[in-house]
């Protein structure tokens, strides 16, 4: 057998291009607890069960919204969740055409011997959470492991330890009828230049791609989440253009074209500047035998949040600025986004945290 | 490989490794390390991937085309190769079917018998010229009887030499038994010394063709073959990645996939069309402009067909030929050495050119075709 052909392999070859269909993409939901407590401190919302429900209700029952994605990712907590009419969100999402995705790392911890750089933990159970995320209504699950660009990093331990750690969750998600997304996110700290991070990113990619053989993966049944190739946050910006020829070259030489989508990380761009540089990206005349999608957490949700603010009154508004940005996107996967006339509050905020931690 | 992972060792990966600077930090370079003459490399591979052309492989070495001439009576003397070499080289409208050709060391430097060097010749009708670099196959000690293609020392200097006399492309021709396992180590060595190949060839201005050749000996059945070559395949890319070579500048040679020549069930064009694309789907990045098939032991037939059915629809590389035996087989029967048969052999060549060209284009059908030229080339544990 080159690669996993068990009982799930149709559903996940035909999950896997779903999440990439043309004008779709994923909304990244999946902020663990202490994450969201972060979103909502900072709209000085409380940081309990009914709040963080609350909020994603408000996202997932935008009218309309869910035309634009076929793909949320949830935190754990959120999979069991109703609306306050007591209906399951993965229920709200089945009969939007979306389908549920589940978080199943455990976060990061630091590599002895490097200068600050991390691993991906989850291993351990995730066959057993796998099988009951499936029957929890999951179709897909989301793994990121963490790496840096500084002058001796990703160290090739960080890169092999973490392509390791992503294709060993990748072919357990297989086994258990779960589409693992694989994200190597380069985090976009530091002075470097594009070219600095195109290079890395394909020294990733390449070690990311030879694991997932290795360990027999079959590579249709997966999507990536990427960074998008840019300069360092202390580094002059460049045009969307430009972001989107490194990243597409990167892209060619390193993934090859049996993986149906890649659905980008925002990794702190403003929610206008992602999805003009995705906008780029897929307005660029090259060689694509993959969509180009998005997977936005920040980049989707910020002006959103800004508009709630916590009260009910304003659950229009802040729908409206969610449904404003989903189409957006939506528009950006087929190269038609026109850009904003009148961006909603928070819309051209950057939202790049230095050193950012989940 | 013992020297990759010393570098790795001295790499300052480590905080514990004190003083040391990363050799990765550069900045404002379009490649890793960038590739000498990269724009050069970039375009020669594109010509050679053009729509509806393909490779002639020529580059028996003196042996084999020994064998070549044997076969219809003909001594193995220079004389004999190069007429063998101008009839091929000096086929008119060969260039509107073949866009490169693989000359053997001596062919490189030879001429017409009215003095045009083969290397104008065929630049002449926008052919671009090729070199075989590597040594040979010689036994991979410590393995299961596999072997190991030897051809890196002095490579530098010689592909330079091969760039003044004209060659804008190499190939190295590397092999993997399944009969045989293939072995970790047999793997491992056949794509490290094909990435090291290719890193010196674009050093010096030559596109590497990629050639790990799987085979067909065995009685093994197609899903095997599918498992070997993406094993294959993998590592080639990767160590191709480690040498920071170009993939925009490369073009690869790969045997189609298919069941081992003793297995008990033939498999038809569809099917090998459908596991062979499966493969280079799951393994060949679209940065790598062309894919020009071996023919490995098909007749000429069966690998017009099979590289047809493979064009059926768009693919995101160039899928095309570089064929020596499919091209060549005719021919030589056509010629058996006489002056007189010259221009029936040569049409015999555009024949064969002409019917790969549309399997390039996804255009061909086999009716019309000579029994001759359906008549397998296969033989057991073929050396060159």
């Amino acid at each position: 057998m080159s690669c996993y052909r068990g009982k799930y392999s149709d559903e996940l070859i035909a999950n896997a291009a779903y999440i990439g269909t043309p004008g779709k993409g994923i909304l990244a939901a999946d902020e663990s607890t202490g994450t969201i407590g972060k979103r909502l401190s900072s709209i000085n919302v409380e940081n309990v069960e009914s709040n963080r429900r609350a909020l994603r209700e408000l996202l997932f029952t935008t009218p309309g919204a869910l035309q634009y994605l076929s793909g949320v990712i949830l935190f754990e907590e959120t999979l069991y969740q109703k609306t306050a009419a007591g209906k399951p969100f993965v229920d709200v999402m089945k009969e939007g055409g979306v389908l549920p995705g589940i978080k199943v790392d455990k976060g990061t911890v630091e590599l002895a011997g490097t200068n600050g750089e991390t691993t991906t933990q989850g291993l351990d159970g995730l066959a057993q959470r796998c099988q009951q995320y499936y029957a929890a209504g999951a179709r897909f699950a989301k793994w990121r492991a963490v790496l840096k660009i500084g002058p001796n990093e990703p160290s090739q331990l960080a890169i092999n330890d973490n392509a390791n750690g992503l294709a060993r969750y990748a072919i357990i998600c297989q086994e258990n009828g779960l589409v693992p997304i694989v994200e190597p996110e380069i985090l976009v700290d530091g002075p470097h230049d594009i070219a600095k991070c195109a290079d890395v990113t394909e020294r990733v990619l390449a070690a990311c791609y030879k694991a997932l053989n290795d360990h027999h993966v079959l590579l249709e049944g997966t999507l990536l989440k990427p960074n998008m190739v840019t300069p360092g946050s202390d580094s002059p910006k460049v045009a969307p253009e430009v972001v989107a020829e490194y990243t597409v070259r990167a892209l060619q030489r390193t993934m090859p074209p049996a993986v149906p989508a890649v659905v980008f990380l925002s990794g702190g761009q403003s929610e206008e500047e992602a999805t003009v540089n995705l906008n780029a990206m897929n307005k660029l005349k090259a060689k694509k035998p993959w969509s180009l999608s998005f997977s936005f957490g920040r980049a989707l949700q910020q002006s959103t949040l800004k508009a709630w603010s916590g009260k009910e009154e304003n659950i229009g508004k802040a729908q409206a600025a969610f449904l404003t940005r989903c189409k957006a996107n939506s528009e950006a996967t087929l190269g038609t986004y026109k850009g904003s006339s009148s961006l909603s509050e928070g819309a051209s905020e950057s939202l790049h945290v230095k050193d950012y931690k989940y | 490989m013992a020297c990759s992972s010393f570098v790795k060792l001295n790499a300052a990966s480590s905080s514990w490794i004190a003083g040391h600077h990363s050799v990765n930090h550069r900045t404002g370079s379009a490649a890793r390390f960038p590739t000498r003459r990269a724009d050069e490399l970039v375009k020669t591979a594109k010509s050679i991937a053009s729509p509806g052309r393909g490779i002639l492989a020529i580059d028996e070495s003196n042996a084999t085309c020994g064998k070549r001439l044997g076969s219809i009576g003909l001594d193995n003397t220079e004389t004999n190769r190069q007429a063998y070499r101008q009839l091929l080289l000096t086929t008119p409208g060969l260039g509107d079917y073949i866009s490169g050709a693989i000359l053997f060391e001596e062919t490189l430097y030879q001429s017409t018998t009215d003095g045009n060097k083969f290397v104008d010749c065929l630049r002449d009708q926008n052919i671009v010229p090729g070199i075989k670099v590597d040594k040979g196959l010689v036994p991979l000690p410590g393995s299961n009887n596999e072997s190991w293609c030897q051809g890196l020392d002095g490579l530098a200097s010689r592909s330079a030499e091969y760039y003044k006399q004209g060659a804008r492309f190499a190939k190295w021709r590397t092999v993997v038994s399944i009969p045989c396992g293939p072995s970790a180590l047999a793997v491992k060595e056949a794509a490290w010394g094909l990435a090291r190949y290719a890193a010196i060839s674009q050093d010096n201005g030559l596109v590497p063709i990629v050639e790990p050749e799987i085979l067909l000996d065995g009685d093994h059945p197609i899903e095997r073959t599918l498992q070997v070559a993406e094993q294959v395949w993998s590592e080639v890319f990767y160590y191709l990645a480690e040498n920071n070579v170009t993939f925009e500048g490369i073009l690869l040679k790969p045997s189609m996939v298919t069941p081992g020549a003793e297995h008990k069930e033939k498999a038809s064009p569809d099917t090998i069309a459908n596991y062979t694309l499966t493969m280079l789907k799951r393994r060949v990045p679209p940065a790598v402009p062309g894919i020009m098939f071996l023919s490995g032991g098909q007749s000429e037939v069966e690998a017009t067909l099979n590289l047809n059915a493979m064009n059926q629809s768009p693919n995101p590389w160039h899928v095309s030929f570089s064929y020596a035996r499919a091209l060549q087989n005719t021919v030589l029967k056509t010629w058996q050495g006489r002056p007189e048969n010259i221009e029936a052999a040569q049409k015999s060549l555009l024949v064969r050119a002409k019917a790969n060209s549309l399997a390039q284009l996804g255009k061909y059908s086999a009716e019309g075709e000579s029994e001759e030229a359906k008549k397998g080339m296969f033989v057991k544990g073929y050396t060159y």
